[in-house]
C-alpha cells in the first residue's frame, strides 16, 4: 500500500527541459508544485566538472549519464510478424535520465521547424495530391501553427541564449542566416559561434555551388549571456566534448544553467530525485487524474495527490506511463484505431566522409561546440520541389562536426583493412584531416500505420510491468529520400577537395544497433481529432483534462531538424494555456 | 603563511552565552505596536546577522538558537533569544538584553564569551539595541533549551572573561568623526558595529582579541582565511572600485569574485538584505582605509612551480577562469584581480581548489556558481604550483604556495562538513 | 509570487530552506527531497581512481599472453609508437573485463534469450567475459592443433597475422566459438584501450593520442578556434595530467 505525501497543485512527472519549463512557469503562478524524477539530481561542479568530464570511454561509450537498460527498456522488432525481443543495450538511441534529462547531454541544436511542417499534411496535399503521398503514410497537421508558436520559440531561444544568424527577420530575409526559415520576432540573442576550419570550408564550397549556408543555430554561446530568469552563461570552448557529456563551464544551455538555480530558490517548489513514477492515477470517471504513484530507490511506493498533472518524461516513457496507467486508447494498426502509440518516429540521418590530403589540410577537428557547423536548408521539408523526386520529406545538412574524440573519430578511408599496420598508419595519416559530420544529412521521418508503439506480452521490467514494445521499419519514401540528401550533401564535402568519400546511406531495414539520434517522436500525438490523437492542441489529454503531456511524443511526424527547441517552444505553448485559460477555468480546452 | 595555532578566534564568533537563565517573570517594556521600532530593529538585526549563529543551519526556527559556534576553545553553543519566557529572553528587562549586547553581561551578571561580538555591538546606541529587543519580540517564540557549554579549563570560569575584557573590550558608543563624510561615518559604523566585520577579517591574539595594529588585514577561521578588506593594493581591495565591494556585499558577485564559505552565509544572511546606501557606505569606508602596501616582485617564469602551474592552468582552470585569468564578470571569478588568491595565508585559496566551493545565490545573482573539486585528482604538489602561479601572473604577486600548506589544509579541513 | 486562490487549486507553501532530505532508500541513489538551494558538499563528484599495473585481474596466465599477442597484431609496434601490447591495451581489455563492463552492469538481461536479427542487437546471456574466455582458448587450440602445439602467442608475426586474416575471412574456424564475431569485438576492444584516456591502463604515455595528434582530456580551445589550418601548439593531456604539471625540481 502507497503511502501518502501530503496533496500539491501539481505534480511533475520528470524534472528536463518541458519539466522544468512548466515547473518555472506554474510557481510563477503561485502553484505549489513537485517534480518527480526518475533518475538522481545532477549539477555542473559536481556532475559534470571540467576535470574528468572529458572521458570518451565512460560518458560516450559507456553510457554513464544516461538511463541503464536493467532500469528500464523496450522490446524491438522492424515487422509486425516479427518476435520482439530486449533492447539489453542501448543502440540507435540513448534514453536519457536524472535531473536535467537529455538537456544535460545533448548537443543544444537550436533548429525552429519550418511553417509548412506544422499543417504537413494540408500543405502536401495542396501542392502535390493526396495520391503523390504512400497510402500507408498516416501524416497529420499539428492543430497549430507556425505563427502559434513563434513566440515561445522566440522565449526558449531567450532562455538559452542562442547563438545565431537571423535568416528571417519579420519577413525580410537577413543575409548570412537562414533564408527559409519561418518569420522570427527578433535576431538571435547572442551571436553566431566562431567556425572551425572545416566548417568554413564547407561554406564556402557549399556557396561555390549556389547554396546559401549558414551557421547552426547554437545552444553553445559564443558569448557570456544572462538569461530572463537573470542567469549567467559563459562562452563555449569548444573543448569537443558536449553530445553525451555534461558542459562543465556553464557554456551549454540546459535545465541546469537556464533554469534549475532560479526555481529550487521558490518556497514553492519541491524536486524528488530517484523516484520514478509508475502510475498516473485516475479517479472512477476516468476523467480526472488524482496525483501519482512513485516508487522510491529503495522500492517504497508513496502516492503523491495533486490537482494538475504534467507528463513530462522522455517520449518514450510519457507512452508507457500512459499505458501503464490505462488513460487513453491504446493504438491498434491492424483496426486503424485507438491513440496512445500512433505515430512513433525517428529522424532519417545519414553522413559523408571526407578523406582530405594531410599535407594541404589540418583541420584540427578536436576543436568544436555541440552545434558547431555550417549549414544549408535548401533540401529540407517542403523548400524544394518533390514532384520529380517521388518522395517527400527533406534533410538540412552541413558539416556539424562535434569534436573528435579518438575511439569513434578515427576513421581510415574506404578498403583500408580494420587493424594491424596499414590500420594503424592509416589513422596516423587521416585523423587530422579527415571531415566527420556527426548528422551531415539529418531528415524528416514521416508516420505510418505500421511503426508504432505497444506493450510487449512476454518481457517484464525490474517491477514486473510489461516492456514498450517498438515497432518500427524504415519505408521506401525515407530511404528514397535519404539516398537524395546524402547525395547532394557528398557533392558538398567533394568540392571542399576531398580525395575520397565514404557515403553512409541510411537503408531499409531500421537498424536498432546503430546509433542515429535520440530524436525519438510521437505515441501520443497533438492533433484536432481525438479519434487519431492523443492530445489536444494545447498538449491537453482529450479525456483527461487535468493531465498534459509535453514533449516530442506529441509530434504527429517529424520534421528534418532537431526536436528540441520545437519540444521547449511547446512546454512553453502549454504552459501558457494552464496559466491564460485552463487554471481559470479548469476542465477541456478543447471540445472533444 | 599562518604563524601560530588557530588560538585566535574567540572574539570573532557570534555567540550569545547568557548564564543561568532564572525566571524572573518581567517582560520587555518595548512596545510591540511600535511599527517604526520594529522594522528598524529587524533591519539592524539583519546588519548584525543576528539569525547566523542563533538559528541552527537550514532549520525552520530562527533564532531558537542551537547552533555550535566553533571557537579554538571549543564549541559554544548559542543561546535561544526568540521570546520563549523560559527558555529564550521573553522573561529579560530591556536592561538585561542591553547589558548583554553592548556590554557583554549576561543576565546572572557573569560575563559572556566574546564569542559574541559586544565588542562590536557596543557601537551601537541603547535605542538601537531597544529596536532589536522590539523585533525579537515579534519572532515566533520556540521552547529550545539551550545544550551545555562546556569548555576546557581555564575558558571554563567565566570570571577570566573579566580578564580578556580588560584587555579586549573598549565599551562606548560610535562617535562620528566630524572630518569625514556622513557615508563614512555611516560605513564605520556599521563595519565596527553592528556588521561586526572585524570579527572575521582582523587578525587575533592568542586570547582571541583583535590585533588593533592589522585592523581588517584578514584572519583566519573555522578553516577559512578571511582576506584582508582594506584599501591594500596587493593584498585588499585596492583594485575594487565602490561599485565593485557594494555589488558584491549586495549580490554575492562582482566583476571580480564570488562570495564563498562563511561569507556566503554572510552575504545571504545580513549583507544582501542591506540598503543600497549601507553598502556603498561601508564599500567608501573599507577604500578609506590604507592597509600594507609593499612592493613584492612576481616569482619569474622559468621557476619549476610557476612552469607547472601554467600547464595546470592552462589544462584545468582556463575553461572557466579564461586564459587571460579574467574568468567572466559575475561568473567565473577573475584569478587576475582577485586579491584573495594572493592573501598571505593562502588557506581559502587552498581549500576551494582542494574541496570545490558553491557560490552564493542571492535575488538578483542566483546562479550559484560552482567550482569543482580538484582535490583527488591534484596532488599538494600541483595544487601549489598552479597557485603560486596564479598568484604571480596578471601584474600580481605573492610568495610562492609550499606544498606542505596543501598538506596541512588537506588534513585541517577532512573532516569538515562544509 | 503567490496570487490568490481558485477553484479546484489550493494553495499551499512550505518554508522549507534545507537543501536536501532523504525519503528513504536502502542501496544505491537515495531519493531525496530537494528544495531552498542547490545541494552542495565538498569534495563532490567521482573522479576514476587510474588503473595499476600489475598482475591479471580477470585473465589467466595463458589468456594474458593470448591477448597481448592478439594486441601487438591489432596494432604492430613500429619505430615511431608502440604496439598494442607496450601500449596497455592488454591491461585495459583485462581491467575492463575484470570491472562493470565484463558483469554487463546495468545491462538488461533478464530471460528469456532467444536468436533475433541482427538489427535486434546482442541476445545471448553470455557476457563479454565469458566471450573472451572462450574465444581466447579457443584461439589457443585452434593453433596448438594447426601449428604442432604453439599457443597463439608462440606463433611467428606472420603466422599470427594467417591465423587472424583467416578468422577475418571465416576460412578458419574456431571450435565452440563464434571466432569472427569474437575477433571483431577483440579489434574493437583493444582500439578503444589505445585511444581511451590512459587512466584505463592503455593508451600508455598517451602515445596514441601523440600519435594522432589529438590534445586530450583539454577543455579550452578558445584562443585556437579561428587559427585555421594551424597544428595546435600543446602536447596531449591526460585526466592525470601530463609530465609538465609536476614541478620539476632543479
Amino acid at each position: 500500500m502507497a503511502r501518502r505525501l501530503p496533496k500539491k497543485d501539481v505534480v511533475i512527472i520528470g524534472l528536463g527541459w518541458t519539466g522544468s519549463i512548466m515547473a518555472q512557469e506554474l510557481t510563477d503562478e503561485g502553484l505549489d508544485v513537485i517534480a518527480i524524477e526518475r533518475g538522481p539530481w545532477r549539477d555542473t561542479p559536481t556532475d559534470f566538472p571540467p576535470s574528468y568530464m572529458q572521458d570518451e570511454l565512460r560518458y560516450r561509450v559507456r553510457h554513464e549519464l544516461f538511463l541503464r537498460p536493467d532500469q528500464l527498456t523496450f522490446t524491438f522488432r522492424n515487422k509486425m510478424d516479427q518476435t520482439a525481443l530486449p533492447i539489453r543495450s542501448w543502440g540507435a538511441f540513448m534514453p536519457p535520465n536524472g535531473v536535467g534529462g537529455g538537456g544535460v547531454h545533448w548537443n543544444a541544436e537550436m533548429w525552429r521547424f519550418l511553417p509548412s511542417d506544422f499543417v504537413l499534411k494540408s500543405h502536401l496535399t495542396e501542392r502535390y495530391g493526396k495520391s503523390f503521398m504512400p497510402e500507408d503514410m498516416t501524416i497529420q497537421d499539428w492543430g497549430i501553427t507556425f505563427d502559434d508558436i513563434e513566440p515561445f520559440y522566440d522565449r526558449f531561444e531567450h532562455l538559452c541564449g542562442t547563438s545565431g544568424t537571423a535568416g528571417n527577420l519579420k519577413g525580410q530575409i537577413q543575409e548570412g542566416g537562414n533564408p527559409f526559415e519561418g518569420p522570427r520576432s527578433r535576431p538571435y540573442p547572442t551571436p553566431a559561434q566562431p567556425q572551425p576550419f572545416s566548417q568554413t570550408l564547407f561554406a564556402k564550397a557549399a556557396r561555390e555551388l549556389g547554396y546559401k549556408p549558414f551557421p547552426q543555430p547554437s545552444g553553445n554561446l559564443s558569448t557570456a549571456y544572462t538569461n530572463p530568469l537573470g542567469l549567467r552563461m559563459g562562452p563555449c570552448t569548444y573543448c569537443g566534448f558536449c553530445e553525451w557529456f555534461g558542459c562543465g563551464n556553464y557554456s551549454k544551455a540546459s535545465p541546469q544553467t537556464t533554469i534549475l538555480p532560479v526555481l529550487v530558490r521558490k518556497s514553492n517548489f519541491t524536486a524528488q530525485d530517484n523516484s520514478e513514477v509508475v502510475r498516473i492515477n485516475v479517479d472512477r470517471s476516468g476523467k480526472h487524474a488524482t496525483g501519482v504513484t512513485f516508487v522510491d530507490s529503495s522500492g517504497e511506493e508513496w502516492e503523491q495527490q495533486a490537482d494538475l498533472v504534467i507528463l513530462s518524461a522522455y517520449t518514450m516513457f510519457n507512452v508507457q506511463l500512459l499505458l501503464h496507467s490505462k488513460i487513453g486508447q491504446p493504438y491498434d494498426p491492424i483496426a486503424n484505431s485507438g491513440v496512445i502509440g500512433r505515430n512513433y518516429t525517428h529522424q532519417t540521418t545519414s553522413t559523408v566522409n571526407g578523406f582530405f590530403n594531410n599535407k594541404k589540410f589540418n583541420f584540427n577537428p578536436f576543436i568544436a561546440s555541440g552545434s558547431i557547423g555550417m549549414c544549408i536548408d535548401e533540401f529540407n521539408g517542403d523548400n524544394f520541389d518533390h514532384g520529380p523526386h517521388g518522395f517527400v520529406g527533406g534533410a538540412y545538412m552541413g558539416q556539424v562536426q562535434t569534436g573528435a574524440r579518438p575511439i569513434e573519430s578515427t576513421l581510415t578511408p574506404p578498403g583500408t583493412p580494420k587493424w594491424g599496420a596499414s590500420w594503424k598508419s592509416a589513422v596516423r595519416d587521416n585523423y587530422l584531416s579527415t571531415v566527420k559530420p556527426g548528422t551531415g544529412v539529418h531528415g524528416s521521418f514521416y508516420a505510418y500505420r505500421d511503426n508504432y508503439l505497444d506493450l510487449d506480452p512476454e518481457y517484464k521490467d525490474r517491477l514486473g510491468r510489461p516492456l514498450m514494445r517498438i515497432t518500427m521499419d524504415l519505408h521506401e519514401n525515407e530511404v528514397k529520400q535519404n539516398r537524395f540528401m546524402t547525395d547532394k550533401f557528398a557533392e558538398i564535402i567533394k568540392a571542399m577537395g576531398a580525395d575520397q568519400l565514404a557515403k553512409h546511406y541510411r537503408t531499409a531495414p531500421y537498424d536498432n544497433t546503430e546509433y542515429q539520434t535520440t530524436h525519438l517522436n510521437g505515441g501520443a500525438i497533438m492533433g484536432t481529432d481525438p479519434k487519431t490523437s492523443a492530445i489536444n492542441r494545447y498538449l491537453q489529454n482529450w479525456d483527461v483534462s487535468n493531465l498534459f503531456v509535453l514533449g516530442a511524443s506529441a509530434f504527429p511526424q517529424n520534421a528534418g531538424y532537431n526536436p528540441t527547441l520545437t519540444v521547449g517552444a511547446l512546454a512553453y505553448w502549454a504552459a501558457d494555456a494552464i496559466r491564460n485559460r485552463y487554471l481559470k477555468n479548469p476542465g477541456p480546452l478543447v471540445d472533444a | 603563511m599562518r604563524k601560530t595555532t588557530n588560538v585566535r578566534l574567540l572574539g570573532a564568533l557570534v555567540a550569545f552565552v547568557a548564564v543561568g537563565a532564572s525566571c524572573s517573570a518581567q517582560a520587555g517594556d518595548s512596545d510591540p505596536q511600535a511599527f517604526t521600532q520594529i522594522e528598524r530593529g529587524r533591519y539592524l538585526a539583519v546588519t548584525s546577522d543576528c539569525v547566523s549563529c542563533h538559528t541552527v543551519p537550514d532549520s525552520n526556527q530562527p533564532f531558537a538558537g542551537g547552533r555550535a559556534i566553533e571557537t579554538p576553545f571549543g564549541n559554544i553553543f548559542a543561546p535561544n533569544i526568540t521570546p520563549d519566557p523560559e527558555t529564550g529572553i521573553g522573561a529579560w528587562s530591556d536592561d538585561e538584553f542591553d547589558a548583554a549586547v553592548r556590554k557583554g553581561i549576561g543576565r546572572t551578571g557573569s560575563p559572556l564569551y566574546p564569542a559574541m561580538p559586544y565588542n562590536a555591538f557596543t557601537k551601537m546606541s541603547r535605542t538601537d539595541v531597544q529596536a532589536i529587543r522590539a523585533y525579537l519580540n515579534t519572532v515566533t517564540p520556540v521552547h529550545n533549551p539551550r545544550a551545555a557549554t562546556a569548555l576546557p579549563f581555564p575558558f571554563n570560569i567565566r570570571a577570566a572573561m573579566r580578564v580578556w575584557n580588560a584587555l579586549y573590550f573598549k565599551e562606548g558608543e560610535y562617535t562620528p568623526d566630524p572630518q569625514k563624510s556622513s557615508e563614512w561615518n555611516r560605513g564605520a559604523f556599521l563595519v565596527d558595529g553592528p556588521a561586526h566585520c572585524g570579527a572575521c577579517h582582523t587578525p587575533k591574539s592568542l586570547l582571541g582579541g583583535d590585533k588593533l595594529n592589522q585592523y581588517l588585514q584578514g584572519s583566519y577561521l573555522q578553516g577559512w582565511s578571511a582576506p584582508d578588506i582594506t584599501n591594500s593594493t596587493r593584498l585588499g581591495l585596492g583594485r575594487w572600485a565602490v561599485d565593485d565591494i557594494a555589488a558584491f556585499l549586495k549580490t554575492g558577485h562582482n566583476r571580480v569574485s564570488a562570495a564563498t564559505g562563511p561569507m556566503a552565509e554572510a552575504v545571504k544572511l545580513s549583507t544582501s538584505q542591506m540598503t543600497d546606501a549601507d553598502v556603498r557606505a561601508i564599500a567608501t569606508y573599507l577604500k578609506s582605509l590604507p592597509g600594507v602596501e609593499d612592493d613584492v616582485k612576481p616569482l619569474p617564469q622559468d621557476n619549476p612551480a610557476m612552469a607547472a602551474g601554467a600547464a595546470i592552468y592552462r589544462d584545468q582552470c582556463s575553461a572557466c577562469h579564461a586564459l587571460d585569468g579574467r574568468g567572466v564578470a559575475k561568473l567565473f571569478p577573475s584569478i587576475a584581480d582577485s586579491s584573495m588568491v594572493r592573501s598571505a595565508d593562502p588557506t581559502t585559496a587552498i581549500r576551494i581548489v582542494l574541496r570545490g566551493a558553491r557560490s552564493v545565490a542571492t535575488a538578483s545573482e542566483p546562479t550559484a556558481p560552482g567550482m569543482p573539486s580538484y582535490g583527488r585528482q591534484l596532488g599538494d604538489g600541483q595544487v601549489a604550483a598552479v597557485l603560486t602561479y596564479m598568484r604571480n601572473m596578471w601584474g600580481g604577486a605573492a610568495p610562492a604556495v609550499a606544498a606542505k600548506d596543501v598538506t596541512r589544509v588537506r588534513s585541517e579541513t577532512a573532516s569538515r562538513p562544509d | 509570487m503567490h496570487k490568490t486562490s481558485r477553484p479546484g487549486l489550493s494553495r499551499r507553501s512550505i518554508l522549507l530552506s534545507t537543501a536536501t532530505l532523504f525519503i528513504a532508500g536502502a542501496t544505491g541513489a537515495r531519493a531525496r527531497t530537494i528544495a531552498g538551494s542547490l545541494p552542495w558538499e565538498p569534495n563532490a563528484g567521482n573522479p576514476l581512481t587510474p588503473v595499476k599495473l600489475g598482475p591479471w585481474e580477470f585473465f589467466t596466465g595463458d589468456e594474458g599472453r593470448a591477448m597481448e599477442a592478439l594486441a601487438d597484431r591489432i596494432i604492430p609496434p613500429d619505430p615511431q609508437t608502440p604496439g598494442g601490447k607496450d601500449a596497455g591495451c592488454a591491461v585495459f581489455v583485462d581491467r575492463q573485463l575484470a570491472g562493470p563492463y565484463g558483469r554487463q552492469d546495468g545491462l538488461y538481461i533478464r530471460p528469456p534469450f532467444k536468436a533475433g536479427a541482427k538489427n535486434q542487437g546482442h541476445q545471448m546471456e553470455a557476457g563479454p567475459g565469458q566471450q573472451y574466455r572462450q574465444g581466447l582458448a579457443a584461439l589457443d587450440r585452434a593453433c596448438k592443433s594447426k601449428y604442432a602445439g604453439k599457443p597463439f602467442a608462440e606463433l611467428s608475426d606472420s603466422e599470427k597475422d594467417i591465423v587472424l586474416n583467416g578468422i577475418e575471412s571465416g576460412d578458419f574456424q574456431l571450435e565452440g566459438t563464434d571466432g569472427k564475431s569474437f575477433f571483431e569485438q577483440a579489434i574493437r576492444d583493444v582500439q578503444m584501450g589505445f585511444f581511451a584516456d590512459p587512466i584505463y591502463g592503455g593508451n600508455r604515455d598517451m602515445v596514441a593520442w601523440k600519435m594522432i595528434g589529438f590534445p586530450g582530456a583539454r577543455y579550452n580551445y578558445l584562443d585556437w578556434v579561428n587559427r585555421h589550418n594551424e597544428r595546435f601548439p600543446l602536447p596531449p593531456v591526460g585526466m592525470t595530467g601530463r609530465a609538465e604539471w609536476t614541478p620539476q625540481t632543479r
